[in-house]
C-alpha cells in the first residue's frame, strides 16, 4: 500500500507537528501538577493559562469563558445539563433530528425523565426551517441545542438567527460547534450563543481534550464535582498535555483561517471531478456549507463496498451506509434529509484538511470512476425504473 | 473497519460469476433467477441459475448484488457452491455453508449469508412453480415490521445456527435492528426453540432409561438421540476452534459424521474423532460403536 491519502478529517485529524513539539516538554520536563503551590507546578499552570487565551482568541471570547473538557461529548453533555439546571422550571427542549449521537441520545434520556423534546426536521439540503423553530418555541422552552455545522454533509446552520429567536423566549442557546472551529471564522463577542462546544482532535490537537464556551454571567452547574480546577466548573486534574496541544492547535487554526480558500478550492475540484461520474449527487447545502466537506451519493451501489475499494489504494473516506457501522440503519442525517434509498446507501463523505494536497485529490479522481463502474456492473439496480426495486421499497417503507 | 478473511476479500476484489445468465432458449435447459432484499434495506441479491431440466442439475450460476463487501463475497461464494449439484442438494445448502466457504464472516454480517441462502431458495421455488409466500409465512405472522421478518424465518435461523440471543438474531436476519420494539418477541421465540430442544432431549432420555431397565436393545431413534446429545456436548469446543461436527448417518454400529470448517482440514481431527467423540459414544450408547468421518 502506498502512502495514506487521508480524506476523513471530519472524523479526526492528524496532530499538527507544531502541536507535537509544543506538548513534548509537558510529557517530559514539566510534569508538575498545576494545582500545586510550588513553582514547578506553577509553570504548568501558566501553560494552561496560555492555552486558555489561545482558545479564547480563536473564538473571540474571554479567557474566563473557556472551560477545558475531555471531548465534544463531555462538552455537549455538560452544556445541556448545565442549561437545564439553570432553568429548572422549564420542561421543554428543542433540538434537530441531525445532531450527533451525544446530543440525540441525551435528549432521549431526558424525555424519559419528564422533559418534552421537539426534534426539528431538515429539508433535502439538511437545512432547518426557522418558522418551524419559531412555532415550536414556548415560554416553557428551557433550551435549544443545535449544531453549527453537520459532520456528515457540512451544512451550516444560521446560528445567530436561531439564537435571536431563542432569546425572544428567554431560553438558553447551546451550539455544538465541533465541526466548525478552525474551519469558519468565529466571534462570540456579541453573539446570541450561550454555550458552545468544541473538540481538540477535529482541529489537529490530540484526542481526549475539548473545550466548552460559557457566556459570562451564565448560571453554570458543573457536571463533574470535586476539586477547584477550572474555577470549580469542571473538577479533575487537568489533561495538561491535551490542553497545551489544544492551545497551540487553536493558535495555528487562527492563522490557517486566512488560507481556508485553498482547502475549499481543492474540495471543489474533487467534487467537480466526482460529479462527472454518471448518477452522482451532492448531499447538503451547497451555499451554506463547510469549506472542507463534500458528501456525494453514488447511486445504485453501497457505501462500504466503495470504501473498501478506496482503501485498496490507501484512500480513507467515510460513508453513511449502515454496513460500515454494524447498525442496520443508514445514517440518520441522510435519512432525515429524505434522500432516496438509491443514493442514501452509496453516499461517501470526503473531508479535507490543511494538509490535503492536490495530488491526493487527483489520485481519488483517478481511481474513483473505475471503482464505481466495477461495483455498478455487479449491482442488480442500474436505474430508478427497476420495478422490483420500487415495489419492495414501498413495501418496506409502508411497514415502517 | 471490519475484519474480513482473505477469502472474503479475494471474492470481493475478484468476484467469480458476476452478471446475469442469458436465456438462449437451449433445448433441455432452463434459466431462472431468484431475488431477495431491497434497496431500502441496503442489500439485495439476484441469483441466476442455469438448470439441466432432465437431471435437475445446476449447470451454471451467477449473481448481481447490491450490498457491502460481505454481501458480494457471499453471493460469489454461493454461485461456486451450487455449480454442478442438483436442486435438491442445493436446497440443503444453509447460510452456514456459505459462511464456512468464506472462512467465516463477522457476526454482524451473517445476514449476508442468509440472504444468499434465501435467494437460492427463491430461485428454485420459482423454477418449480412454488409460491414463495406459502413457504415463508405459513402462519403469516410478521414479528419485525421494520425489516419485514416473519416468525418462521426467525425460528429457522435460530435452529440452524444455534442462536441464543436477540443480538445474534439481528445479525443474522436484521430483525430487531430498527426500532427494536420486536426484541421481546424475538426473545420468546428463542426461548420456545430452546424449550422444544430440551423437551425432545428429555423424551429420548426417558425412552432410553426404559429400554435399559427392560434390557432391550436401543432402537435406532434412541441411538441417534444419544449420539446427538454427545455431539452437542463437544460442538462448543470445536466451534471455538473454528470447526464443527454434524451427524451424517448411523449404519448399524457405525456413526458417520461430517467434520466442518477448521476440523475438516485439521490434521488432529482423527484424534478429535477418536478421543472426544468416539470414547463418549462408546460409553453412553454401546461399546461397539465406531465413529467415522465422511467427506
Ligand atoms: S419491529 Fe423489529 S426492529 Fe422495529
Amino acid at each position: 500500500m502506498s502512502a495514506v491519502i487521508y480524506l476523513d478529517n471530519n472524523a479526526t485529524t492528524q496532530v499538527a507537528p507544531e502541536v507535537v513539539e509544543a506538548i513534548l516538554p509537558y510529557l517530559t520536563q514539566y510534569y508538575g501538577n498545576p494545582s500545586s503551590m510550588h513553582t514547578f507546578g506553577g509553570q504548568v499552570g501558566k501553560a494552561i493559562k496560555q492555552a486558555r487565551s489561545q482558545v479564547a482568541s480563536l473564538l473571540g471570547a474571554e479567557e474566563s469563558e473557556i472551560i477545558f473538557t475531555s471531548c465534544g461529548t463531555e462538552g455537549n453533555n455538560t452544556a445541556i445539563r448545565a442549561a437545564l439546571a439553570a432553568q429548572p422550571d422549564r420542561k421543554h427542549l428543542i433540538t434537530t433530528s441531525v445532531e450527533h449521537a451525544c446530543v440525540l441520545n441525551l435528549f432521549k434520556q431526558l424525555e424519559k425523565q419528564g422533559y418534552t423534546v421537539t426534534y426539528l426536521s431538515v429539508d433535502r439540503k439538511g437545512q432547518l426551517d426557522l418558522m418551524e423553530l419559531e412555532a415550536a418555541m414556548t415560554g416553557n422552552t428551557a433550551l435549544v441545542s443545535t449544531m453549527y455545522a453537520n459532520n456528515e454533509t457540512g451544512t451550516v446552520f444560521p446560528v445567530e438567527q436561531i439564537g435571536a429567536i431563542v432569546k425572544e423566549y428567554g431560553a438558553t442557546y447551546h451550539v455544538d460547534a465541533v465541526q466548525v472551529v478552525g474551519k469558519l471564522p468565529l466571534n462570540l463577542k456579541n453573539s446570541t450563543i450561550d454555550l458552545m462546544t468544541l473538540s481538540g482532535h477535529k482541529l489537529h490537537a490530540p484526542k481526549g481534550v475539548g473545550a466548552l464556551y460559557v457566556r459570562r454571567g451564565f448560571r453554570f452547574r458543573p457536571l463533574l464535582i470535586g476539586g477547584h480546577q477550572e474555577r470549580g466548573r469542571r473538577a479533575g486534574t487537568e489533561n495538561v498535555v491535551g490542553i497545551v496541544g489544544l492551545g497551540k492547535a487553536a493558535e495555528l487554526a487562527q492563522l490557517h483561517l486566512a488560507d481556508i480558500q485553498h482547502e475549499k478550492k481543492l474540495r471543489d475540484k474533487l467534487e467537480k471531478g466526482l460529479l462527472a461520474i454518471a448518477d452522482t449527487e451532492i448531499n447538503g447545502d451547497r451555499k451554506n456549507r463547510l469549506p472542507n466537506t463534500t458528501n456525494i451519493g453514488f447511486k445504485y451501489i453501497e457505501g462500504e463496498a466503495i470504501l473498501l475499494s478506496l482503501d485498496q489504494f490507501g484512500i480513507c473516506a467515510s460513508s453513511g451506509s449502515a454496513c460500515t457501522s454494524g447498525s442496520l440503519e443508514p445514517s440518520h442525517v441522510l435519512r432525515a434529509m429524505g434522500l432516496p434509498y438509491t443514493t442514501l446507501h452509496g453516499s461517501i463523505r470526503f473531508s479535507l484538511s490543511r494538509y490535503t494536497t492536490e495530488a491526493a485529490v487527483d489520485r481519488v479522481l483517478e481511481v474513483m470512476p473505475a471503482i464505481v463502474e466495477r461495483l455498478r456492473a455487479m449491482s442488480p439496480f442500474n436505474n430508478d425504473q427497476a420495478e422490483w426495486l420500487q415495489d419492495r421499497e414501498e413495501a418496506v417503507l409502508g411497514s415502517r | 473497519m471490519w475484519e474480513y478473511t482473505e477469502k472474503v476479500l479475494d471474492l470481493f476484489y475478484n468476484p467469480k460469476n458476476q452478471g446475469a445468465i442469458e436465456d438462449r432458449d437451449e433445448a433441455g435447459v432452463a434459466v431462472v433467477f431468484g431475488e431477495v432484499g431491497s434497496i431500502a434495506c441496503g442489500d439485495a441479491l439476484r441469483l441466476h441459475l442455469k438448470i439441466e431440466v432432465d437431471t435437475d442439475r445446476i449447470l451454471d450460476s451467477s449473481f448481481q448484488t447490491f450490498g457491502c463487501t460481505s454481501a458480494i463475497a457471499s453471493s460469489s461464494a454461493l454461485t461456486e457452491l451450487v455449480k454442478g449439484i442438483t436442486l435438491d442438494e442445493a436446497l440443503n445448502i444453509s447460510n452456514r455453508d456459505i459462511a464456512e466457504y468464506l472462512g467465516g464472516l463477522p457476526e454482524e454480517k451473517m445476514h449476508c449469508s442468509v440472504m444468499g441462502q434465501e435467494a437460492l431458495e427463491a430461485a428454485i421455488f420459482k423454477y418449480r412453480g412454488i409460491e414463495v409466500e406459502q413457504h415463508e409465512d405459513d402462519d403469516g405472522r410478521l414479528v419485525c415490521s421494520c425489516f419485514g421478518v416473519s416468525e418462521n424465518k426467525i425460528r429457522r435461523v435460530v435452529i440452524e445456527n444455534n442462536l441464543t440471543t436477540v443480538e445474534q438474531v439481528t445479525s443474522y436476519v436484521k430483525a430487531g435492528g430498527g426500532c427494536s420494539s420486536c426484541g421481546a418477541e424475538i426473545e420468546d421465540i428463542i426461548a420456545a426453540v430452546q424449550q422444544e430442544k430440551e423437551v425432545t432431549a428429555t423424551r429420548v432420555a426417558a425412552e432410553i432409561a426404559v429400554a435399559q431397565a427392560q434390557n432391550r436393545p436401543l432402537t435406532t431413534v434412541q441411538k441417534i438421540g444419544l449420539i446427538q446429545s454427545v455431539l452437542q456436548e463437544v460442538r462448543p469446543v470445536l466451534i471455538a476452534d473454528g470447526g464443527d461436527v454434524e451427524l451424517y448417518d448411523v449404519e448399524g454400529d457405525v456413526v458417520k459424521v461430517v467434520l466442518k470448517g477448521a476440523c475438516g482440514s485439521c490434521a488432529s481431527s482423527t484424534a478429535t474423532l477418536k478421543n472426544a467423540i468416539e470414547v463418549r459414544i462408546k460409553e453412553r450408547v454401546s461399546p461397539n460403536m465406531i465413529v467415522e468421518a465422511v467427506e
